[in-house]
C-alpha cells in the first residue's frame, strides 16, 4: 500500500513538473518578439483604430494593434470571432507567438478581454447619471 | 444636512440584526465550547441551553437581515447601494432573489442562511444519544463559521482598516457625486444600475443557492473531524457519514447546475471550461468524496482514520480558499467571472487560516494518537482499492487546485524581492489550458471508472476467491461487449489531439461503461434490488453516467458551422484557420454539414430586453427541420453585449448555436445598380474588393440543367471572383434563349456582396460579352454564428439525477441506521 501511495504521490509531482515545464511566460511586446516563435503571454491594450473584423468576408479573422506599457506596438492576427465588447477592453491579455513580425494566436482562449471592473464602471456611470441628472 | 424623502429605518434594524448575528453567534460558539468541555451532564446542559438560544437569536438575525435586504431591494430604495447598484424599477419579479448573489456580500448571508439550517437539523438530531454527544463539538464549529462570516458584512473600520462590507451602507456615503449636495437627492435618482443580464437567467435562480447548501455543508464533516481532534474520541465518523454524503449530493449538485447555466447561457461553448471558477468549486467535492470513501473504510475495517481526518479537513479549507480565490480579485487576468475585490483581501486570507492552522495544529499533535492498524490491508479486500481511488480523487484536486493558484502563487513572487531574483518571471497559463487539464484528468477517469466497478464486488477485510469468481465474470463481459458497440457505433475518432489522446478517450469510456454497468449488476445480483442499502451503488451508476456522457459529448463534439464559404488561396490547416464561425446572411441559405440553415428574422423583446434570431434549420436528408432562437442582451453594465444560446434538444444529442457577431441593416433595401463591363473569355475585369477571371464559357452544361428549361439554349460563364484576402469563389452566371426571348440567370457571391450577370453577347465571332457586376457594400443584415453538435450530452444531465438520488438515498439510509441503534 505504501508503494502505491509513494508512487501516486511521484506521479503527481511528476506531473506538476511537466506542467510548470509547460506554463507559459508573461512578456513584453519587446521580449515576445525576442523569443520568436515561442508561445507568451502579453498585456497590452488594444488600439481600437486598428481593429479590423469583417465578418461578411471572414468570420474567422481578426486583426488589431496591441501596445504594451511601455509603448512597444504589434500587429496581432487571432482565427476566431471578435470576442464581444472588445473595443471596450481596458486590456487584453494574448497569448500567442510571434511569427514574422505579427502576434499569432491559434487557440481560441487566447485573448481575455479585461473590461473596467463592475464596481469601477458602477461608480464612474453613475457619477455621469448623477451628474447629468442634478 | 437633513436629507429629505430617504428611508433609513430598514437600514438601521438591517445593521442592528447584522451587530446582533455577530454577537450572538460568538456567544453561541464559546457557550457551545465550554458545554463541549463540561462532563457533568447537568452543567452541560444548562451551557448547552445558553448555546441554542444564542444560536436560535443568531438564525433570527440572519433570517431578519435577509428578511429586511429583500424589502429593500423589491421597494427599489436606491438611498442603499446594494438595491441600486444590483437591482432596478424593471427587472422581473423572479430575479429579484438573484440579486442577493450578485453581491459578495448576499452571497456570504446565503451561506450564513445554510449554516443556520444545517445548525438546526444537528441540534434537532441531538436527541439520539449517538448525535447528542457530539452536538456541542460540532456546533462549535459552525457557530464560529457564522461569527467570521458575520464578519464580512459588518462594514466597521477598526483602525483604519475595513472590516466586512455592509450592504446596508447608504449610496450617498459610498460615493462622492454632486448630486449628494442637494437634501432631497433621492429624487432624482430614477433608477437603479439593474442585475447583470447574464445572471438574468433561470439557472441563476436556482443554482447559487444549491452550490451555497454545498459550500455550506462541508462544514459538517470538518466540524466532526474537528471535535473529534478535540475531545480525542473517534467515533464521530458514524454520526458524519450521512452528512458527507449529503454534502456530496448538494455540492455536486451545485457545480452540475452551474455547468447546466454555462451551457445554457454563456459563450464558452459549452458545459465546463475548466474556469479558475468552476475548478476551486470543484476540488473541494473531489477531496470530500475521498474522505467519503476512507470515512467508510474506517467503519469497516478499521483502516483510514487518520486519512478521513485529513480529507475532511482539507476539504473545507478547500471551500474556504475557493471563497478566496473567487472573492479576492487575485483571478483578474485568468477568470471570466470572478467577483471583483471589494478590498477584503486579507479577510478573506485571514479566513482561512483562522480554520486551516488550528485544525492542522491539533492533526499533527494528535496524529500519533489516532487510531491505526498496522496491519497491511490485503490486495483481496475492498478497502485496498478504495483508498488507492480516494487517493487519486485527493491528487487530482491537488493538481487541479495547484494550476488554478498559477494567479495566486504569481502574487506570492510579485511580493518577495527574493522570490522575484529566483523566478524572474511571473507565469501565465500554458498555450493549450484546456487540454491540460483534459490530458490529466482523463486517467483520472480511467482509474476511477475501474476502481468505482471493481471495488463493489471485493469484500472488506476478505474477498473468497470463489464469491469473485461467480460475481465479477458477467459485468466484465457485458460492459466490454456494450462499450464496444459504443466505440464502433458511436464513431468516437477525437483525434484534435494525437492518438494518445484518442486512446486514451477510449479506455475512458470502457472505464466508465464497467462502472455503469458493474454497479447496476450489483444491485440486482448482490443487494437482491434491495433499493434502501442500493444507495451508493446507484450513485455510483449516476458517476459513470457522467463519466460517459462528458467523454462522448466532449469527444464527439463536432462544430458543423465549418467555414466553406470562399476557398483561401493557400491550402490552410485547420491548426492555422480553425474557421468556427460561419456568416449567414439574411433571408439566404448557408450549407452548414448536415443541415441548411437560414437566418429568418430578428425581433427585440422589450419585456426581456433580448434580440431574438430566427434560425431556420433545414436537414438535407428531407426530415423534419426545426427553428432555433439564440438571442443577444444588450448588457446594463458597461454597454455591451452578451449572446444568449439556444439549443435543439433530441434524446441522443443537441444542436447547440450562439451568436459570435451580428450586424443589423436598418435600410435592408437594394439601392445599387448593376455596373456593364465587355469582356472576352480569358479576360479579367475588375470589383472594387478584388477581381474576377471569366474562365470558360459552357453551352448547355448538364450540371447546371436545373437552372434553365427544356428547349431553352443555355449559355453559362464560369468565372472565378478572387478577393484581395485571396479567397476564391466560383460564379457561374448563365443566360438561357428560348424563340429570341433572352432570360437572365444571375449568381452572386454573398461573402463579397457581389451580384454578377451574364447580360448578353455583344459580338459571336469575337467572343464579345456584357456581364454586370453588382457590388453592394452592405448587401444585408448577417450574424455570424457557431454551431455545434454535443452528441450524448443528455447522459450527462442523467447522471447528475441519477447520481444525487443516490447519495441521497445513502444520506437517508445511513441516518436511519444511526436512529436505530
Amino acid at each position: 500500500m505504501h508503494i502505491i501511495m509513494l508512487v501516486l504521490i511521484a506521479a503527481t509531482v511528476a506531473i506538476l513538473l511537466a506542467f510548470m515545464g509547460k506554463v507559459t511566460t508573461y512578456e513584453t511586446i519587446a521580449s515576445a518578439r525576442e523569443k520568436h516563435g515561442k508561445t507568451v503571454t502579453v498585456i497590452a491594450k488594444l488600439d481600437t483604430a486598428t481593429l479590423y473584423y469583417d465578418p461578411a468576408k471572414n468570420p474567422n479573422y481578426l486583426t488589431f494593434e496591441a501596445i504594451d506599457t511601455l509603448g512597444d506596438r504589434m500587429k496581432v492576427a487571432y482565427y476566431f470571432e471578435k470576442p464581444y465588447d472588445m473595443e471596450k477592453s481596458e486590456r487584453v491579455v494574448l497569448k500567442g507567438k510571434m511569427e514574422n513580425n505579427v502576434f499569432e494566436i491559434r487557440k481560441k482562449e487566447g485573448i481575455l478581454v479585461k473590461c473596467p471592473s463592475k464596481y469601477k464602471d458602477d461608480m464612474e456611470a453613475a457619477k455621469k447619471n448623477l451628474s447629468t441628472t442634478n | 444636512m437633513k436629507f429629505i424623502g430617504e428611508n433609513l429605518l430598514p437600514g438601521q434594524i438591517g445593521h442592528f440584526f447584522i451587530v446582533l448575528s455577530l454577537v450572538s453567534s460568538l456567544i453561541a460558539t464559546i457557550a457551545f465550547f465550554i458545554a463541549n468541555k463540561q462532563t457533568l451532564p447537568e452543567q452541560k446542559n444548562s451551557w448547552l441551553k445558553i448555546a441554542r438560544l444564542s444560536f436560535l437569536l443568531e438564525t433570527i438575525s440572519v433570517l431578519s437581515i435577509f428578511i429586511v435586504l429583500y424589502y429593500i431591494i423589491s421597494h427599489h430604495l436606491f438611498e442603499y447601494k446594494y438595491a441600486w447598484q444590483h437591482s432596478d424599477t424593471k427587472l422581473q419579479f423572479k430575479y429579484l432573489l438573484s440579486c442577493f448573489w450578485e453581491g459578495q456580500e448576499g452571497s456570504f448571508l446565503l451561506w450564513s442562511f445554510w449554516h443556520c439550517v444545517l445548525g438546526w437539523l444537528i441540534i434537532w438530531k441531538a436527541k439520539k444519544p449517538i448525535h447528542k454527544e457530539w452536538e456541542a463539538g460540532v456546533m462549535t464549529v459552525i457557530s464560529f463559521a457564522q461569527f467570521c462570516l458575520a464578519t464580512m458584512v459588518l462594514g466597521i473600520y477598526f483602525w483604519g482598516v475595513k472590516v466586512g462590507s455592509n450592504p446596508f451602507a447608504l449610496l450617498r456615503n459610498e460615493m462622492d457625486a454632486p448630486i449628494f449636495q442637494k437634501p432631497d437627492y433621492i429624487n432624482f435618482i430614477k433608477d437603479g444600475n439593474g442585475l447583470n443580464t447574464l445572471l438574468q437567467n433561470y439557472w441563476m435562480v436556482i443554482h447559487p443557492p444549491i452550490l451555497f447548501l454545498g459550500f455550506a455543508s462541508v462544514i459538517v464533516p470538518f466540524a466532526y473531524a474537528f471535535a473529534g481532534l478535540i475531545n480525542k474520541k473517534h467515533d464521530w465518523i458514524k454520526p458524519a457519514l450521512p452528512w458527507a454524503s449529503f454534502s456530496a449530493a448538494a455540492l455536486g449538485l451545485g457545480i452540475m447546475l452551474g455547468a447546466m447555466w454555462a451551457y445554457e447561457s454563456l459563450n464558452f461553448g459549452g458545459y465546463w471550461a475548466w474556469d479558475p471558477v468552476e475548478n476551486a468549486s470543484l476540488v473541494p467535492w473531489l477531496t470530500l468524496v475521498a474522505g467519503l470513501h476512507t470515512n467508510l473504510i474506517y467503519k469497516h475495517s478499521g483502516h483510514s482514520l487518520r486519512a478521513t481526518y485529513f480529507f475532511y479537513i482539507i476539504s473545507f479549507v478547500f471551500v474556504l480558499y475557493s471563497t478566496y480565490l473567487t472573492r479576492s480579485g487575485v483571478l483578474g487576468d485568468a477568470s471570466v467571472h470572478a467577483f471583483t475585490d471589494l478590498g477584503m483581501n486579507w479577510q478573506l486570507l485571514f479566513f482561512i487560516l483562522v480554520f486551516l492552522l488550528p485544525a492542522l495544529w491539533m492533526f499533527f499533535k494528535q496524529y500519533k494518537t489516532i487510531p491505526t492498524l498496522h496491519k497491511e490491508e490485503s490486495t483481496w479486500s475492498r478497502e485496498f482499492w478504495m483508498f488507492i481511488g480516494s487517493l487519486v480523487l485527493c491528487l487530482s484536486g491537488f493538481v487541479i487546485i495547484l494550476i488554478t493558484s498559477l494567479p495566486a502563487l504569481n502574487k506570492i513572487i510579485n511580493h518577495f524581492a527574493f522570490l522575484r531574483k529566483i523566478f524572474k518571471n511571473t507565469f501565465a497559463q500554458p498555450e493549450d489550458a484546456v487540454f491540460t487539464h483534459n490530458q490529466i484528468q482523463i486517467f483520472v477517469a480511467i482509474i476511477i471508472g475501474l476502481f468505482t466497478g471493481l471495488a463493489q464486488y471485493l469484500k472488506y477485510k476478505d474477498t473468497p476467491k470463489a464469491y469473485l469468481k461467480k460475481k465479477i465474470w458477467l459485468p466484465i463481459i457485458a460492459s466490454f461487449i456494450i462499450a464496444t458497440l459504443i466505440v464502433f457505433i458511436g464513431k468516437v475518432h477525437y483525434n484534435h489531439k494525437g492518438y494518445g489522446f484518442m486512446i486514451a478517450i477510449h479506455i475512458a469510456i470502457y472505464a466508465a461503461t464497467y462502472a455503469i454497468i458493474a454497479n447496476a449488476g450489483y444491485i440486482v445480483m448482490v443487494t437482491k434490488r434491495n433499493l434502501k442499502s442500493a444507495g451508493a451503488s446507484i450513485a455510483h451508476v449516476g458517476f459513470g453516467l457522467i463519466l460517459l456522457g462528458i467523454l462522448i459529448s466532449s469527444g464527439k463534439k463536432s462544430i458543423l458551422s465549418w467555414n466553406k464559404t470562399g476557398i483561401a488561396v493557400f491550402e490552410k490547416t485547420a491548426q492555422e484557420d480553425p474557421a468556427e464561425n460561419t456568416t449567414l446572411f439574411k433571408g439566404i441559405k448557408t450549407d452548414m454539414g448536415k443541415y441548411m440553415v437560414t437566418y429568418v428574422k430578428d425581433t427585440f423583446n422589450n419585456h426581456d430586453r433580448k434580440r431574438y434570431y430566427e434560425l431556420d434549420f433545414k436537414p438535407k436528408n428531407g426530415s423534419k427541420g426545426f427553428k432555433l432562437y439564440p438571442d443577444i442582451i444588450k448588457n446594463n453594465k458597461g454597454d455591451g453585449y452578451s449572446p444568449n444560446p439556444d439549443a435543439k434538444h433530441y434524446f441522443n444529442k443537441d444542436i447547440f448555436v450562439y451568436i459570435t457577431s451580428f450586424k443589423i441593416d436598418e435600410r435592408d433595401e437594394d439601392t445599387t445598380t448593376f455596373r456593364n463591363v465587355t469582356a472576352k473569355v480569358g479576360d479579367t475585369v475588375y470589383y472594387y474588393n478584388g477581381f474576377i477571371v471569366l474562365k470558360n464559357a459552357l453551352i448547355n452544361p448538364t450540371e447546371k440543367q436545373d437552372k434553365y428549361k427544356q428547349g431553352e439554349n443555355a449559355i453559362f460563364i464560369d468565372m472565378e471572383v478572387v478577393s484581395k484576402e485571396g479567397s476564391r469563389y466560383a460564379v457561374y452566371p448563365g443566360i438561357a434563349i428560348e424563340n429570341n426571348s433572352l432570360r437572365n440567370l444571375p449568381d452572386t457571391v454573398i461573402a463579397q456582396n457581389l451580384v454578377v450577370n451574364f447580360n448578353k453577347v455583344i459580338d459571336q465571332k469575337e467572343g464579345k460579352l456584357e456581364i454586370g457586376i453588382k457590388e453592394n457594400k452592405s448587401l444585408t443584415s448577417l450574424l455570424t454564428l457557431k454551431v455545434l453538435e454535443f452528441p450524448m450530452i443528455n447522459l450527462l444531465w442523467l447522471g447528475v439525477i441519477v447520481m444525487v438520488i443516490g447519495l441521497m438515498m445513502s444520506f437517508t439510509h445511513r441516518m436511519n441506521q444511526l436512529k436505530s441503534k
